[in-house]
């Protein structure tokens, strides 16, 4: 349980107290991580399936690494050699599974709300590890972990989220994170990938990068889901990178020199961040990869721990 | 147990690890590890005693032993987990564990089997203001402070300024009606 909750579905519904729960975990389990042995007991017997719909390379291997480190057991499981291709429903690949008793179930989908649709059909514990471009909580998560590591207390501070917030489920998740644990968040884009009325959850809405950017705490770029996207909403890469993207030159001239600069990745090189802001120093990209496994260790744990009664 | 049994009972128990340490000519390696959350402070105060009986302090640790708990499908939210913090090399160290009170064993046997995952110590002491009897597992103190005959199932709390209270003491109060 996390506060209220029995499922990790998104960050909209969680109190900062339930956030905050997370990510004080997530401290103690990231000392873990940096052990001589990388293994502690605590979720052995516990299984962990991972259930991915939809490509990914870190946050499979992010929760399957914080399966292991908690001595849980990871069966991976991706729809692409599955009987999904035989036509097999969601809700039947999810009750299959379950009959073989896992605690957790960590589901990517392409459609937003899949995860919530597969947790009313299911005993055990589910998280969404994305569901289209409805949220992505653990990685909401590491980004709220990886602020907090990095200013301290989020209170005031400002963050900066800048890119295709339409079709974006860590733009939600992220906005609901910061917001609640006191951040100001400011989100830019080009109108066409800005959701009408978005407003209204906590942000203030800008066009104009160098603005959006000024006086910032933390940027995070994002990137452009062509994948999501049917018509064209922006005339091409090049206009998009000249107008939006986050140069070394730009970087300089317009970020405070302690503002940190972050992207969930994978990151289109050259579109949304240059190589050399993404390499550079005030770059934080890979403690973000290294603080999700931490994360992620402490979702595991807060849901997969304590006894079934008590999760009733 | 009041203020001044606690502080004698420490000075007592530090003279006998150092006399130990010593005996087995190890007083350079030897080294502390505070079980949280009861044995933090109590490790923080041996820690200095020994200071002064050694010449230097012994290096200090503290574990949280919460994530290699045998409870974790006990009914009831997973426990929370605190700072686990030993950041020199446990490798051929001697190790002095320190809890408040021992009881069922259970704490004790997480606590050796988080230590070995640091590494592979050359001997581990364990340390205990008190030893309330009641052992579930086969684990026993080297160094006692005070051995107290308490029913099963009452509680055993050691209160330290560190901690908030007003004045340092064992108080033993009978079983909470659940």
């Amino acid at each position: 349980m996390i506060g209220r909750h029995k499922h990790c579905l998104g960050l909209a519904d969680y109190a900062r107290s339930e956030i905050e729960e997370v990510l004080d975990l997530a401290v103690s389990m990231k000392e873990v991580l940096r052990r001589p042995i990388k293994k502690v007991p605590s979720l052995r017997g516990k299984s962990v399936v991972n259930l991915f719909f939809e490509a990914s390379t870190r946050t499979r291997s992010s929760f399957e690494v914080a399966a292991k480190v908690l001595s849980a057991d990871a069966l991976n499981w991706a729809a692409s050699t599955s009987s999904v291709t035989k036509g097999e429903t969601l809700i039947d690949t999810a009750k299959n599974l379950e009959a073989m008793r896992p605690d957790v179930l960590v589901i990517r989908h392409s459609a937003g709300g899949a995860p919530g649709l597969v947790a009313d059909h299911v005993r055990c514990a589910v998280i969404s590890a994305g569901d289209g471009a409805h949220e992505h909580p653990s990685q909401g998560l590491l980004d709220c972990f990886t602020l907090r590591e990095k200013l301290g207390p989020l209170d005031g501070r400002t963050v900066t989220i800048v890119g295709d917030i339409t079709h974006s489920r860590v733009a939600r998740s992220d906005l609901y994170g910061l917001a609640r644990l006191g951040a100001k968040v400011r989100l830019c884009g080009p109108p066409t990938m800005i959701p009408p009325g978005i407003e209204s959850f906590g942000a203030s809405v800008g066009f104009d990068l160098r603005q959006a950017v000024e006086g910032a705490d933390a940027v995070i770029m994002l990137r452009i889901q062509h994948e999501r996207i049917g018509d064209p909403l922006i005339p091409g890469t090049r206009e998009y990178s000249r107008f939006w993207g986050l140069s070394a030159r730009k970087a300089a001239e317009w970020l405070t020199p302690e503002c940190l600069v972050m992207h969930p990745g994978p990151i289109n090189r050259g579109v949304e961040l240059e190589p050399e802001v993404a390499d550079g120093a005030r770059s934080v990209i890979l403690d973000q990869v290294e603080n999700g496994v931490a994360v992620r260790m402490a979702l595991l744990y807060l849901l997969a721990g304590g006894h079934e009664e008590a999760r009733a | 147990m009041n203020r001044t049994d606690i502080e004698r009972a420490l000075q007592r128990l530090a003279r006998e690890v150092a006399d130990r340490a010593r005996e087995e000519g190890g007083a350079s390696s030897l080294a502390i590890v505070g079980i949280r959350r009861g044995g933090v402070h109590l490790a923080q105060r041996l820690q200095r005693e020994l200071a002064g009986l050694l010449g230097a302090p012994p290096p200090l640790g503290t574990m949280d032993i919460a994530l290699y708990r045998d409870d974790l499908d006990a009914k009831g939210a997973a426990p929370v987990v605190g700072p686990t913090d030993v950041r020199f090399p446990i490798d051929g160290k001697r190790i002095l564990l320190v809890d408040d009170v021992l009881y069922t064993g259970r704490t004790v046997r997480a606590a050796l089997d988080e230590l070995v995952d640091f590494g592979r110590p050359r001997r581990v002491w364990l340390l205990v203001l008190v030893d309330r009897g009641g052992r579930e597992l086969p684990i026993q103190a080297d160094f006692v402070g005070e051995r107290l005959a308490v029913a099963d199932g009452d509680d055993v709390q050691v209160r330290l300024t560190e901690g908030g209270a007003a004045e340092d003491a064992v108080v033993v109060s009978p079983r909470r009606a659940t």
